[in-house]
């Protein structure tokens, strides 16, 4: 079957094709493999988080797409043509980057309009354009002034105006807030995800920061020296991570080695029932409990442990502003203490304290169970 | 790669070519052939002729004498044959060069061309070439002559390969003495002038001085002139009329002692420049450090304030020697019978027009040069990286003792300096030194002596002018295409090491290189040879490296995210290096064409191999007036030079402020 009628196909079935899928890609620098076979389906509109620590390939991959650093095997494609082996020229994107790159020597309007420039348009269309688009980043008086005279965010978001002006079907983000201080990146931020909005232009941002793609995202893509270990909405990702990685990557965990039997962990005496699937008896297993999923559930042991109950004994309690952090002791695993996330309700309910004897439950829906890599 | 062992079967992706892919591969290209022409192929022509001997091959060639009548021939007898028997020449007198000429009746000792006797002449291998006059024969067939012919037949030499040339340089006493006598005259100067620089930059960089601006534009004065002016000045005080003579107490300022006092003034400036660098990126923190410790000033100088700045030292001490050994103008016009290796390869080429052993000692001179080179770039490396950003600037206290100290020695060395250029100034202007001694401006009447005139002047102008353009544009686009094309890797790493060669090639090697590849009939390029555009192509390669490295040091602070950035945008290449590389670059690409145009002005030992006699230049001018007993024109041409690269200076420097003031207001917040 010949492309084109690949194409009619799909036109008649009324199935579109995504607007970027990324097929089999590979890239590697001599012989480190800095992508290993990633393939990812992103749809119109979409606003995609690449997540990842450094070296994970997050922005080899965003340059594969921007034909900066072209893959070494596998295929792109963007608005349904083969863009593999476009030259970045030839693509239809706009970028951002953490180091802003704006042109010092040209003033904030004509950095903005140098993309504007090439397309013939009259000069009066093109100042209207700049002016529209410093409006859309809230910078309306900064049209004269050079790139060193603004802040930092204000520099990013002029960055960002010259990197939509030409109205690209793709918006790429390179770690843009890196360089910005902690306030400032959590405004723009916001700022980003509302423009995104509006515009409705399909954005890929590359970040190594979790809380970033977890406030900004449509959709992340955890991804781990070359691979893409799992792609869903922030929420899926936080609550249901499909790898042991992915969990300890995203958000705090408390690890705890252990054994599955019959649908339930033991730790200590305590036995603790899980919904994770498709474990053998005997297994291996690292139990993973995040911090704010650890529940108080009454002052002192419980007579009888209820399933999913646990005794222990708070030896620390730091205060974290919003919410209190405690270091929880059990006489039956005291080389693994457990970190909890008390609110200060509860703490205050329950009359928390360092030295505290008390009982606390994990819900069998939060409580995460991965097999043990390398024990069988 | 090795994409095959880590990677699933399959082609690699390759982007296709862009135009601006296209452009960029074809700068790459014009730049890269530049290099070659300009400086790879002309070197590795002289490199092979180096190897080259020329000498008469008499087996080669078979003889007939015929009887008086002219009608009975003698048996053939090959030439080789007639020498053995009758003892003519022997293998020296067969050693020739490209030129050489042997007559044929030389082998005759009994010819007379009145004679009827007729002769005849064949190869008796196909490469035997012999001049009929001026006709160049080739060929095994018998020719026959008459006497009256015969004697305007010459044999010419044919060309082996081998080290005989090597050979003959190292059992040549004189030429071998050449070698003994460079390098004592650069260590002297070179340990002199460092001593010289140390102090001075020690006195702006650590003292609390007066007058610091002034004694630092005095210090560069040395840079305005040719190598060759401090001879002059040094004749006029030292020489045979000289004011100073029995300052010397017998000894003669032509020779050694003339050609180190010169080499200081001109290497002064250069020396100055690194080693105040040097001294100027020291610690305070490390000084407050030792005074703590209760370390005695001498103490701390040596602990602390030499080791700092021992790269830059070493890496002054190898610039200056390199300059001394492989300048030529200064040795030329006050070494009087005292023999160096520059001079030794002028003497070779223009006055024997031995080019193949004009070509050796090149490559012998090439030696030391490319030594100072590869040690000063390991150096310059690892100055580098003594700098930290947390390091705080030494800030000197006042110490009236000291100070004065300080300013006494550069009063000194500014004196000398100052001296040497006002010595000329006034000889320049004085009727007949040291008889008449009223001023006129008749010295400087060119066109009334030999050397090249008025029009000489204007030829360097001219040459210096298009050597800052072309030469500028070159440099620029070079460095571009190393720092900010990506891919090609291995190329780019070729085209930095070419890039990076003109620094370890003297001027002379450079120039000779340039007769042997230029002036052969055989190269297309060859009708450059004897215009303008071969001195400005010689002067740019020569002086390529510097403007190189300025290239390079500002395009690597630009963002390399523009060329992503603006390819995104869709935008030509060419309209982001017009209209933000090159404007951010401005203050660099003018120190760029400042330097070659000092340059280009004072430069001797490339050019004077391949100035014609319509591209006369002012420098050259100055060495054949000085030549031909010309001293005070010679002097008062140099002032000229003198003249027109201050005021290129201070042009320079005014459009440079202008020019920050308009284009880059960018940089003040």
């Amino acid at each position: 079957m010949t492309a084109l009628d690949a194409e009619g196909l799909r036109a008649a079935t009324g199935i579109a094709e995504p607007y970027l899928r990324i097929e089999n890609v590979w890239k590697a620098f001599g012989d480190f493999v800095a992508l290993r076979d990633v393939s990812l389906d992103i749809e119109r509109g979409e606003f995609i988080c690449f997540l990842g620590p450094s070296g994970c390939g997050k922005t080899t991959l965003l340059r594969a797409v921007a034909g900066l650093d072209p893959q070494s095997r596998g295929t792109i494609r963007q608005g349904g043509r083969d863009i593999s082996d476009m030259p970045a020229s030839q693509r239809d994107y706009g970028i951002v980057f953490q180091s802003y790159a704006l042109f010092p020597n040209l003033t904030i309007a004509k950095n903005i309009a140098f993309g504007l420039e090439n397309t013939r348009r009259p000069r009066a269309e093109i100042s209207a354009r700049v002016d529209e688009l410093l409006d859309l980043v809230g910078l309306p008086e900064q049209a004269d002034k050079y790139p060193a005279q603004l802040s930092g965010g204000q520099q990013q978001r002029i960055a960002l105006a010259r990197a939509i002006a030409i109205n690209p079907g793709l918006l790429l983000l390179d770690e843009p807030l890196s360089a910005l201080d902690a306030k400032v990146r959590v405004h723009l931020r916001h700022e980003i995800k509302e423009l995104q909005r509006k515009l409705g232009v399909t954005t890929i941002m590359v970040t190594h920061d979790q809380e970033e793609a977890l406030s900004m995202a449509d959709r992340i893509a955890v991804m781990n020296q070359g691979v893409i270990e799992q792609v869903g909405t922030p929420t899926e990702i936080y609550r249901h991570p499909a790898t042991l990685f992915v969990a300890d990557f995203i958000g705090e965990t408390n690890r705890i080695e252990t054994t599955h039997t019959g649908g339930a962990v033991r730790v200590g005496h305590a036995v603790l029932q899980t919904e994770t699937h498709g474990l053998r008896d005997g297994q291996a297993v690292v139990m993973v409990v995040r911090p704010e999923d650890v529940l108080p559930h009454a002052v002192g042991y419980e007579a009888e442990m209820k399933p999913n109950q646990l005794p222990v004994d708070i030896a620390d309690m730091e205060f974290l502003g919003s919410y209190w952090r405690a270091h929880l002791n059990n006489p039956e695993f005291a080389n693994t203490p457990l970190v909890a996330n008390f609110s200060i309700n509860a703490v205050r309910r329950f009359g928390l304290a360092s030295g505290t004897r008390m009982t606390v439950e994990i819900p069998p829906e939060r409580l995460l169970v991965f097999p043990r890599e390398g024990v069988a | 790669m090795t994409d095959a062992a880590t990677l699933p079967p399959g082609r690699t992706t390759r982007l296709k070519l862009d135009r601006d892919g296209v452009i960029k591969r074809g700068l790459m290209l014009v730049i890269a052939a530049y290099l070659f022409a300009a400086l790879a192929l002309p070197l590795y022509a002289m490199l092979s002729k180096s190897f080259v001997t020329y000498s008469f091959d008499l087996t080669r060639y078979e003889f007939q004498v015929s009887d008086e009548t002219g009608t009975i021939w003698s048996d053939p007898v090959s030439a080789a044959d007639l020498n053995a028997r009758l003892d003519l020449f022997d293998p020296d007198d067969l050693r020739t060069s490209t030129n050489g000429r042997l007559a044929v009746t030389g082998f005759f000792p009994e010819f007379s061309f009145r004679s009827p006797v007729k002769y005849r002449l064949r190869g008796t291998v196909a490469d035997a070439p012999y001049l009929v006059g001026l006709d160049l024969q080739n060929s095994t067939e018998w020719r026959e002559f008459d006497g009256n012919t015969f004697r305007r037949v010459n044999l010419r030499p044919v060309a082996t390969a081998g080290l005989q040339n090597y050979r003959a340089y190292f059992t040549n006493p004189t030429l071998l003495s050449s070698i003994g006598n460079s390098v004592f005259i650069a260590t002297v100067s070179t340990v002199l002038t460092v001593t010289a620089a140390f102090g001075f930059a020690y006195a702006l960089n650590r003292s609390c001085m007066q007058f610091k601006g002034a004694f630092r534009l005095i210090a560069m004065m040395p840079i305005l002139v040719p190598s060759l002016l401090p001879g002059i000045a040094l004749i006029y005080l030292f020489g045979n009329q000289g004011l100073l003579k029995s300052l010397l107490m017998g000894q003669s300022i032509y020779g050694p002692l003339g050609i180190v006092i010169g080499s200081i003034f001109f290497t002064f400036p250069h020396a100055l420049i690194i080693i105040s660098t040097a001294l100027s990126i020291s610690d305070q923190r490390q000084y407050e450090a030792a005074e703590s410790l209760r370390a005695s000033k001498w103490r701390t100088f040596w602990t602390v304030t030499i080791p700092s700045a021992r790269y830059g030292l070493i890496s002054a001490a190898f610039v200056t020697f390199t300059l001394v050994i492989t300048d030529f103008g200064l040795p030329k016009v006050i070494g009087g019978q005292y023999n160096v290796l520059a001079i030794d390869i002028y003497k070779q080429v223009i006055g024997q027009q031995n080019f193949e052993m004009g070509a050796v000692v090149s490559v012998v001179l090439l030696i030391p040069a490319v030594i100072a080179f590869a040690v000063d770039r390991i150096v310059q490396k690892k100055q580098v990286s003594l700098l930290s950003a947390r390091s705080v600037p030494y800030q000197p206290r006042p110490n009236r003792r000291f100070d004065m100290a300080m300013l006494g020695w550069c009063s000194l060395v500014a004196l000398f300096i100052v001296g040497i250029i006002g010595i000329c100034q006034f000889a320049a202007l004085v009727k007949f030194w040291p008889y008449d001694l009223s001023f006129s401006l008749r010295n400087y009447e060119f066109d009334r002596m030999d050397g090249g005139g008025w029009a000489a002047y204007f030829n360097s102008l001219r040459m210096a002018a298009l050597t800052a353009v072309v030469g500028t544009v070159i440099v620029f686009t070079g460095a571009y295409v190393v720092e900010k094309i990506d891919g090609f890797r291995l190329g780019r790493a070729g085209f930095q090491f070419l890039a990076m060669l003109p620094m370890a090639i003297p001027g002379m090697v450079l120039g000779l290189a340039y007769i042997f590849f230029f002036n052969d009939p055989e190269n297309p390029l060859n009708f450059v040879y004897g215009t303008m555009a071969i001195l400005v192509i010689s002067t740019v390669t020569h002086f390529y490296t510097v403007g190189h490295l300025t290239a390079l040091t500002a395009l690597k602070q630009i963002d390399a995210e523009f060329e992503p950035v603006a390819s995104s945008l869709r935008a030509p290449f060419w309209r982001l290096f017009a209209r933000v590389t090159v404007p951010v670059c401005l203050p660099s690409i003018l120190d760029i064409s400042i330097y070659l145009f000092v340059n280009a002005m004072t430069t001797v030992s490339a050019v004077v191999f391949l100035y014609s006699t319509h591209t006369a230049l002012a420098s050259v001018a100055v060495l054949n007036m000085d030549d031909a007993g010309d001293v005070a024109p010679a002097a008062a041409m140099g002032m000229m030079i003198f003249y027109t690269n201050a005021a290129a200076r201070m042009l320079h420097a005014a459009a440079s402020r202008g020019l920050l003031r308009r284009t880059q207001a960018w940089r003040l917040r």
